[in-house]
């Protein structure tokens, strides 16, 4: 976790701009989900009042963090849970193992976590002979042709019914080959019914974690969720620190946002709050609840005030579908956990500038995420500082701060101010370039350009020349 | 420096903008790109300004507006730049910039920029006399267009910081709406990004290029033979596309459409 | 702290917790008032009518079963609907007063010669009875609630009605009193002050499980039930 390498990102983009399955699947989907968040929020109005109120909550949250922490473990402790803290992901895999040793335990399944992704935390358990088994339908999948996640919200998107079709043909004992999505759903059904039956662990994420009641609050549609934390006798949930907002009044504003951003849904099939683990008097529930708390980077993104707004992410991944350029290269050519707008700022920070500040580069800064996000995280804003961090790190107490961009690059934003604070200096080097007709080589930056593109030419008369000759005021 | 930062982030789409009366003068800040390639343009846009009857004034050192490498991360040098356009218009006048993305640079983001400048009275100031061109004219000046030209069909685009910055395009629109013999075609997806944000186009020149193929794609769709545009940038990038296909499809900023289409 | 009763884990927890709780505590943080905004119109007001419609409209549009009857009629649907759907058990519970009303219109039914599906009902723990659960076809719930700007019924699984009724056959009938649905969720959570004592698992569902991973291409019966009824008494 501690390697500097960065990120290959040019190497996946070029790979995924070349799948035109990828691209056809992804443009598919992306403008299905944008279409489907439009007519769920037919009231502009009423949504930007929506979004208001969404981003108050987050940020209030926010700025009450410490304490709503310790509130929140106070009252789930009082309810009869267990909380335990984590700064690294390899503390909080070595307190998801502890539990489970503790218990004898050596299988476990998992409702959709992408704090888990996060973790790694099935290659780590599978390192100690534990199976984690992934429930939710699109992680079930990946599971077993051996993928990551490629989006927030439907992590096998990147797929089509043929290539699902293989994998549970190819990977699942006794399986015909059919594209019938609802024959694929009931042999998901049929393997993980006793997978969830004979479980000892069942492991979840947290949507929103309340405060005030020590509450935790999950969305699903397909019951695995609940299933997951409802049958086996141990529940461990796992979740970012941001996570907490301080009231249970909170919730309605954020769950009809993340429905509607996420799946472009009033609701979810299923809203499941717990509170606790099994009561006396009960008779099922799991008897010991287990909250995991991580930090991985949060608290030093929160340590600035501007960017702690990135934690505002309520991970309903609107993002992503209004992204051009995540819709181009799907979610696998971002390298890390989260892809799209959301992995554009928040990589570079948790994972560092070096490693992931490529991705901090590769947006147009068109808004169009920031038009959508339900908890208005100013993200073009964030990129742009980001990107002041990576060259300049005027104001950043960034400790892992390390310039870069080439020396080339860093002289050639000194003489476009140089040229661009004198004007005469400018029109001198306009002259010069446009009326020798000067064709500059193919190089660097113009053959980038050029690749799709034609050059504009230096028009021999620049526009302060037709002004003076057209006798404009200039004052 | 919170605190304008909260602030400017609320007026970032323009929405319920409070415009002036018709003033006597108005200030014109052309910018680099309208400067040094597309001087008709900007030439376009004064004209359009004259021809309602208010004086033009075009301080001479103006270069540009700093947004290239405000967005690249080199803040210093965007300060500098920024610093020295906003010595050039001193009196209390409307700035009009024939750009959504210049505009919105100097109205939205000029106070981020320089939030920790001591002039920053200096600064709000000036950031809240810019107005992009279309709305100028729609608002402040209600023009009225007299088509001269011979039937047409055009498309137009919709740069993403007039449509979401400024919140122009429905005036963009209506400007090119009030010619009677242009028929306007929409484009499709006109709401995607075409794929130039400055130097993302040759940072990453695959994710531009494949952006403004789709772009090109699409204008090629409407069958028009011209391609209006409000912003220069996005200009220069899908022009530079469509004759790199060797396409039958010319493109025109939305000034100068206007002013060739009523001049005669 | 009371969280050492499992055998002293993670000693060195307490530092993780105090590590990040101190840097989290030195971040500047402004002091800001924050005006929490409330009447919002996206959660609006229904009267008795609307709310029964739109909650029946809705569930319908997820695919769930909803049948609106007088409070005499209701086990006399839920018969139909189980003979219709050819069911042989149903899970119920003694301890509430559907479950004592079901047990009386069954025996009435038995007297007349009929033979309606054999009712169970669950004793001890799920360690006892979990077997049995994933082997019943289906089962009945009563309902704390509704939501209807969002179409959703509201449960609060008890130690008589435990959670995975609700969850694990594969039919799930739910009756609903017409009386307790409510406009938005922000109502039911403040007229039952639900912030003061909140159940070990509180659950809204808005019809049967389903899934859109596959090709964004809409499936239901997943892992929940494949069937929601939900009869409304008016």
């Amino acid at each position: 976790m501690d390697d500097q390498t960065p990120l290959n990102f040019d190497e996946n983009v070029a790979r995924a701009l070349s799948d035109s399955q990828l691209r056809k699947n992804l443009a598919f989907a992306m403008g299905n989900f944008r279409q489907k968040r439009k007519a769920i929020f037919p009231d502009p109005i009423e949504l930007e009042a929506l979004r208001d109120a969404g981003n108050e909550i987050r940020r209030r949250a926010l700025a009450r963090l410490p304490e709503l922490l310790e509130r929140f473990e106070k009252n789930c402790v009082e309810n009869g849970m267990h909380v335990h803290w984590a700064e690294t992901t390899n503390e909080a895999n070595q307190t998801v193992l502890e539990i489970m040793r503790t218990h004898d335990a050596t299988r476990m399944v998992k409702g959709k976590s992408m704090v888990s992704e996060e973790m790694h935390l099935n290659r780590f358990l599978a390192e100690h002979g534990i199976e984690a088994l992934e429930t939710d339908l699109g992680e079930f999948i990946l599971q077993l042709s051996g993928e990551t996640p490629s989006h927030i919200i439907v992590p096998a998107i990147h797929k089509n019914k043929a290539e699902i079709a293989d994998i549970f043909h190819q990977k699942i004992p006794d399986t015909p080959y059919t594209e019938k999505v609802e024959e694929l759903n009931g042999i998901a059904r049929r393997v993980l019914r006793k997978k969830f039956h004979e479980a000892d662990v069942g492991l979840s994420g947290v949507n929103f974690a309340v405060a005030e009641t020590g509450t935790l609050c999950l969305v699903e549609n397909e019951g695995n969720g609940r299933m997951c934390t409802t049958v086996p006798p141990v529940h461990i949930a796992v979740m970012g620190l941001e996570k907490v907002i301080e009231k249970l009044s909170d919730l309605p504003v954020l769950l009809r946002l993340l429905t509607g951003s996420a799946t472009g849904s009033l609701i979810t099939t299923y809203v499941n709050m717990i509170s606790s683990p099994r009561k006396t008097g009960e008779k099922d529930g799991p008897r010991e609840v287990h909250v995991v708390i991580l930090d991985n980077g949060r608290s030093k993104i929160y340590a600035d005030p501007t960017f702690r707004q990135t934690l505002q992410c309520i991970r309903c991944g609107t993002c992503l579908n209004h992204c051009p350029v995540y819709t181009r290269i799907g979610g696998h050519a971002y390298g890390f956990v989260y892809p799209g707008p959301i992995g554009k700022i928040l990589n570079p920070q948790v994972q560092g500038m070096k490693k992931a500040g490529v991705l901090a580069t590769a947006s147009s800064l068109c808004l169009a995420c920031e038009e959508v996000c339900p908890v208005r995280i100013p993200i073009a804003d964030l990129l742009r500082r980001l990107r002041e961090r990576m060259h300049q790190g005027t104001g950043h107490a960034a400790p892992d701060f390390n310039p870069s961009g080439s020396i080339a690059e860093r002289l050639a934003w000194k003489l476009w101010a140089l040229l661009n604070r004198h004007s005469g200096l400018l029109h001198s080097a306009e002259k010069v370039m446009g009326s020798v007709g000067f064709i500059s080589p193919r190089v660097g930056i113009l053959r980038k350009w050029s690749i799709c593109r034609t050059t504009p030419t230096i028009s021999p008369r620049r526009l302060h020349e037709l002004v003076e000759q057209q006798g404009v005021d200039d004052e | 420096m919170l605190f304008v930062f909260f602030v400017v982030n609320k007026k970032m789409n323009n929405i319920n903008r409070n415009y002036p009366e018709k003033p006597e003068a108005v200030y014109y800040f052309g910018t680099c790109l309208a400067g040094t390639f597309y001087p008709d343009a900007g030439m376009a846009g004064i004209k359009l300004l004259q021809r309602e009857g208010v004086r033009v004034i075009f301080p001479p050192g103006q270069t540009c507006c700093g947004q290239p490498a405000y967005n690249a991360g080199y803040w210093r040098e965007a300060r500098g730049v920024a610093e020295k356009q906003i010595e050039l218009f001193p009196k209390p006048l409307p700035v009009v910039v024939p750009s959504g993305s210049c505009a919105g640079m100097m109205r939205h983001h000029y106070p981020v920029l320089l939030a920790d400048s001591p002039n920053i009275d200096r600064i709000l100031n000036f950031s809240a006399r810019v107005f992009e061109l279309s709305e100028f004219l729609v608002h402040v000046l209600d023009i009225k267009l007299e088509d001269r030209g011979v039937p047409m069909k055009v498309t137009w685009h919709s740069s993403c910081h007039a449509m979401r910055e400024m919140n122009v395009i429905e005036d963009s629109k209506s400007l090119i709406r009030q010619l009677k013999n242009v028929e306007l075609v929409e484009l499709e997806n006109e709401h995607e990004c075409c794929g130039f944000g400055g130097t993302f186009s040759v940072k990453h020149p695959r994710i531009s290029e494949a952006m403004v193929r789709d772009k090109v794609a699409a204008v090629r769709k409407t069958g028009a033979p011209l391609l209006v545009a409000g912003d220069c940038g996005c200009m220069m990038n899908i022009s530079g596309a469509i004759a790199h296909q060797k396409l039958p499809v010319e493109s025109r900023h939305l000034a100068e459409f206007l002013w060739e289409r009523t001049n005669g | 702290m009371n969280w050492w009763n499992s055998r002293g884990l993670m000693m060195n927890n307490t530092t993780s917790r105090n590590r990040i709780l101190s840097r989290l505590n030195a971040a500047p943080r402004p002091l800001t008032e924050f005006a929490t905004i409330k009447n919002m119109t996206s959660f609006r007001e229904f009267t008795r009518e609307e709310k029964i419609e739109r909650l029946k409209n809705l569930m319908e549009a997820m695919r769930t079963e909803v049948y609106v009857t007088d409070s005499g009629r209701w086990v006399e649907i839920l018969t139909q609907l189980v003979r219709k759907k050819g069911l042989k058990n149903l899970l119920y519970s003694p301890r509430t007063d559907v479950g004592a009303i079901l047990e009386k219109h069954w025996k009435g039914l038995e007297t007349l010669g009929e033979k309606p599906p054999e009712l169970i009902h669950l004793e001890g723990s799920v360690e006892d009875f979990k077997q049995q659960l994933f082997h019943v076809e289906a089962a009945i719930t009563t309902s704390k609630g509704a939501v209807a700007d969002a179409g959703a019924i509201i449960l609060w699984p008890t130690e008589h009605e435990p959670r995975l009724m609700s969850l694990v056959p594969p039919v799930h009938f739910a009756v609903l009193d017409a009386n307790t649905i409510y406009s938005n969720l922000s109502e039911a959570m403040e007229n039952e002050n639900w912030r003061v004592d909140m159940p070990t698992n509180a659950l809204l569902i808005s019809g049967p499980s389903k899934t859109a991973d596959i090709e964004l291409i809409l499936a239901f019966g997943v892992h929940g039930p494949k069937e929601l009824i939900v009869i409304i008494v008016d």
